[in-house]
């Protein structure tokens, strides 16, 4: 008869395994949220290109809109942003630039070049807004529904199959309601 | 043998002793001192508290990362705006959740990480208890053959020719 307690060892290395293996399909970079559900922090800044009037979380209540956080530094932005540029063109739904620790000048510059995407873009010079929103890398997304909470966080690039599967049925919900 | 390959442990040991202590020393260096050496102090002691996002094993006190640095800032503004520290760490939890903390808290989702390693240890103490109970009732019910006895006794009573020197 074969000992039943040879397998013991071989059990736990099994359960091991499937721990390592899905940890594999992991990304520890995406830290969930605390925010999503709750009401989106209070901001009110300057506009990009009109630096003399602001814009902030309470002028797009009613609207379902998309918080873009950018700068002309951010080399992963390049990666989204023709996917953004795609997305205005449809005009499904707002976006907002926060154009983040950049200098304003280099942003205009970078907008002109790449093609800008954004109903208006603001300026957060210093991060605060960013440190407010828990953005910690950029580019960072936030879908922000009609009562002014958030919905979904995107860290990092947009994807096509982010914005196809996650971002624009959401989008198309929270519109209805 | 042992001894010799026991060294490079040893020694990468000490490296790492080595390293830990000079990472320590640039946590201190990268909060500029300030006028008051107490919240200076303070938001030492917090910048070690709290995870830098960026660099996710290094604390904001330690990284250089730009976010860091904003946070850093973060933490000395509002100890000079009369906030204590649980303030503080409750504004980060409140925009960057737990995994700002660099000391998990003990909640329901963490149980499993903090009562873990506890929960291994009762698990190995009891297969080890039960392996040493096994073992001493096999020695004690195998019988001895009579040749066993015999020398069993030789041994006892100290006669010559036995093995042991």
């Amino acid at each position: 008869m074969v000992n039943k307690k040879l397998f013991i060892p071989l059990g736990i290395f099994i359960v091991l395994v499937g721990f390592l293996f899905v940890g594999l399909f992991l990304n520890p970079r995406e830290v969930p949220s605390p925010l999503i559900g709750k009401p989106a922090p209070m901001f009110s800044l300057a506009q990009l290109h009109a630096p003399g009037k602001t814009l902030g979380t309470p002028d797009m209540k009613g609207q379902v809109w998309l918080l873009n956080v950018w700068a002309s530094w951010c080399v992963s932005c390049r990666e989204e942003h023709p996917l953004l540029v795609e997305l205005s063109k449809a005009r499904v739904v707002p976006i907002i630039g926060l154009n983040y620790k950049d200098e304003p000048a280099a942003g205009m510059k970078w907008l002109q070049q790449n093609g800008d995407p954004y109903n208006l873009s603001v300026v957060d010079r210093d991060g605060a807004v960013g440190i407010d929103f828990g953005v910690y890398g950029v580019p960072e997304t936030f879908l922000i529904d009609k009562t002014g909470t958030i919905r979904y966080k995107q860290i990092g690039p947009i994807t096509v199959e982010a914005l196809e599967k996650k971002i624009m049925p959401l989008v198309r919900e929270l519109q209805k309601s | 043998m042992t001894r010799i390959a026991c060294l490079p442990v040893t020694l990468a040991f000490a490296a790492l002793v080595a390293l830990t202590s000079i990472s320590g020393a640039y946590a201190a260096d990268a909060v500029p001192t300030e006028k008051d050496p107490v919240a200076a102090e303070r938001a030492v002691k917090l910048g070690e508290k709290l995870r830098c996002l960026v660099c996710q094993n290094q604390t904001i006190g330690e990284s250089n990362a730009e976010l860091a640095v904003d946070l850093r800032r973060q933490v000395r503004e509002q100890i000079a705006a009369g906030k204590t520290d649980a303030d503080i760490i409750d504004y980060m939890v409140k925009r960057y959740g737990d995994f700002v903390l660099y000391q998990p808290p003990v909640k329901a989702t963490t149980l499993l990480l903090w009562g873990g390693p506890g929960l291994l240890l009762l698990i190995g103490a009891f297969t080890l208890f039960r392996i040493v109970r096994a073992r001493r009732r096999v020695a004690d019910d195998l019988p001895l053959t009579a040749e066993e006895r015999e020398r069993a006794a030789r041994l006892l009573a100290g006669e010559p020719g036995n093995n042991i020197k």
